[in-house]
């Protein structure tokens, strides 16, 4: 359904002075991952890993520096903007602020019709009809349609996000941190929401998130980015069970956790220091200065994506190793 | 700080806070915010109260440090015993010691919390001098001391660099040293990794425990991540719409939940699961949303969002004693959960 093929996006940064270099930032830099129809595929990573950056790229609303993206079968880069705007009423957002994401001078139902209008879709009284039957798919009641976003707790506002990305019959949606913003209790409800109308609709997603135990969830299929780029993507269940990237590992390791079985089987190991700055991201493999059982090999070749079982794609020259031992 | 079942009577109690009641005046009524919160902290454990947002866990934590903004709000009535001692009748100019050099608190938000315009080591120093006397040499001393102590590399540097120049986790622990600066009896903590990243606040949790092993500190703990209070805490205080509403230690609350908002919560946290068919299933779900205090009824306040609602809930329930420092405030708090069912 789609195809991203080694996608990169940088971002100039303003120059310090007149003869300084102009440096770059590398948000994301070489990032590759398909997803297929009807399916949910998780992007995790911690905050400057690029997976919102990516989210938006696949979307353009934000251009790409280079690399193909592919959406049922069709090239998004080679297209007019005539056709790639028709392209978009079947690839939606739903953004993680669920209190700067709408319009405080628009009403509820306008936010939700707007693409309707953009789109200039059905008469007057057949897109107030959408609206309606919007509404009620993601738990709203028809008549809250002429309140204002602020009248809305965080969790109801996310279902209007919700049903404004929905109002076109999109095929594909990314979710970019969708619960972040809201109450745990709340958090389930909303993801709850998300999973039966993915399963209703068939809707294909890209889930982004920090939060492991969200992803774990809610996705078919797992990458973990870090620096700007997947080192690691596998199918949920072999990703939790067996994580074979070093980073995968501690990240694991690092989630707090109340479950005896899952505490007994991630050994404990901490990460060093922070996450590089992507501004000049370390040579050869990325994560080579947090790494536990990096080598000299490590800080000079950049490691490839590779298949080491089936569907287990890993970017480490030693994956799998102990590292638990080495830390 | 492993969990000890044994109920602590022979160590000391730092803080005893009993019967708690704070009132805000909106729209010329007085509104309850929080309602008879009764709880102990001994020295050198973890208390952890745990909640949704708006039901008065970070309320609790300034009660403690009366930070209570005033008017609106104002302590009604309770007693708050650090060492003997009750805060809320002491003076202003009491509290003022007692705050930053006894008892102080870590923010949820290091960005903000930290003053833009003055180098790091001028604000640790900041609460040193503050409560002590000495000589500028020997405050620097300290502050380095500090810095190595929640583990910032290259204190030398670090000490005259603004908060700008610092990544979000580095600021946590600038932040968790002006808290340590004075060698408080008391540290609480307020939801203090949320806006770290997951290996950050690995580092954080790990530091935190060195420091109370080090120290003996105690800490209140505010969060609603049940994966953080198993990780750190030995004691859970649960809270509702500003009551206690459980209280147990950790591996009570966790495996032997009594009340239905504490199943809720348990259960509705996205978790790991190994289990391919459990992990299939959907999040159970607390429906609605955390009552408004302006509109409170006279029974349960969580009846409304309650499976487990009866006629009776209309009365507000007792608190429940189901054993030494473990009760909740449930008409049916005496009952384990129905079903068998796994909150892990």
């Amino acid at each position: 359904m789609l195809n991203v093929r080694d996608l990169k996006v940088h971002f100039p940064v303003a120059k310090a002075g007149f003869f300084a270099r102009r440096q770059v930032v590398h948000a994301v830099d070489g990032a590759s991952f398909e997803i297929p129809r009807s399916k949910t595929l998780g992007l995790v990573g911690e905050s400057g890993s690029g997976k919102s950056t990516t989210g938006l790229a696949i979307l353009r609303l934000i251009k790409p520096t280079s690399g193909e993206i592919t959406f049922d079968g069709r090239t998004l880069g080679d297209m007019d903007s005539e056709t790639f705007r028709a392209m978009r009423r079947r690839m939606q957002i739903v953004f993680q602020d669920p209190y700067s994401s709408l319009d405080p001078r628009s009403t509820a139902g306008e936010i939700v019709r707007f693409p309707l209008d953009i789109h200039a879709l059905g008469s007057n009284a057949e897109r107030k009809e959408r609206v309606a039957e919007v509404f009620s798919l993601v738990g709203l009641r028809p008549r809250q349609m002429d309140l204002f976003p602020h009248q809305f707790s965080g969790g109801q506002r996310q279902r209007i996000s919700i049903a404004r990305a929905l109002v076109l019959q999109p095929e594909f949606i990314v979710c970019d941190e969708p619960v972040s913003a809201l109450d745990v209790a709340i958090q389930a409800q909303i993801l709850n929401l998300l999973s039966r109308l993915r399963d209703e609709l068939n809707l294909t997603l890209l889930f982004i998130s920090h939060d492991l135990g969200v992803i774990s969830h809610i996705c078919d299929e797992v990458a973990v980015m870090y620096l700007g780029k997947v080192v690691e993507k596998a199918p949920r269940h072999a990703l939790f069970r067996q994580p074979l990237h070093p980073y995968t590992q501690a990240l694991f390791s690092a989630v707090p956790t109340r479950n005896p079985e899952l505490k007994g089987a991630v050994k404990r190991i901490r990460l060093q220091g922070d996450i590089p700055s992507p501004i000049n991201p370390p040579s050869g493999c990325r994560f080579h200065t947090r790494c536990p059982i990096a080598q000299a090999r490590c800080r000079s070749e950049e490691p490839q994506l590779t298949e080491q079982a089936s569907d287990h794609l890993v970017a480490c020259h030693f994956p799998g190793q102990d590292i638990s031992v080495a830390g | 700080m492993t969990a000890d079942n044994t109920p602590a009577s022979n160590e000391t109690t730092v803080l005893e806070v009993d019967g708690l009641c704070v009132e805000f005046s909106m729209r010329g009524k007085q509104v309850p915010v929080l309602s008879d919160v009764s709880f102990n902290i001994d020295h050198g454990r973890t208390v952890a109260i745990v909640g949704e947002s708006g039901c008065g866990k970070s309320m609790t934590a300034l009660a403690i440090m009366r930070l209570i903004p005033s008017p609106p709000g104002r302590i009604s009535s309770g007693k708050i015993l650090f060492k003997g001692e009750n805060l809320i009748e002491v003076s202003e100019r009491r509290i003022r010691e007692v705050r930053g050099r006894d008892i102080s608190m870590i923010f949820q938000e290091p960005m903000t919390s930290l003053n833009p315009v003055y180098t790091i080591g001028d604000q640790i120093a900041e609460t040193i001098k503050r409560h002590q006397a000495g000589s500028a040499a020997s405050v620097r001393q300290q502050v380095l001391d500090l810095l190595r102590l929640v583990q910032i590399p290259a204190p030398e540097r670090r000490i005259s660099e603004y908060p700008h120049q610092l990544s979000g986790g580095m600021r946590q622990r600038v932040m968790i040293a002006i808290a340590l600066a004075c060698e408080p009896a008391l540290l609480i903590a307020d939801e203090p990794t949320t806006a770290l990243d997951v290996t950050v606040q690995a580092q954080i949790f790990d530091l935190l425990k060195d420091i109370q092993a080090k120290r003996g500190t105690s800490f209140i703990l505010i969060t609603h991540d049940f994966g953080v209070v198993a990780e750190l805490a030995d004691r859970v205080v649960v809270m509702y719409a500003g009551r206690k509403i459980e209280e147990g230690s950790v591996e009570q609350v966790i495996n032997d939940p009594r009340h239905p908002y504490t199943r809720g919560l348990l259960r509705c946290m996205p978790q790991i699961k190994l289990d391919p068919v459990l992990a299939a299933e959907p999040l159970a779900e607390i429906p609605g949303t955390v009552p408004d205090l302006l509109r409170q009824s006279k029974g349960c306040s969580f009846a409304p969002r309650c499976p487990s609602v009866t006629a009776k809930c209309i009365e507000m329930p007792p608190m429940v004693q189901l054993g030494e420092q473990r009760s909740a405030r449930c008409w049916l708090a005496h009952e384990p959960a129905a079903t068998a069912e796994q909150y892990v």
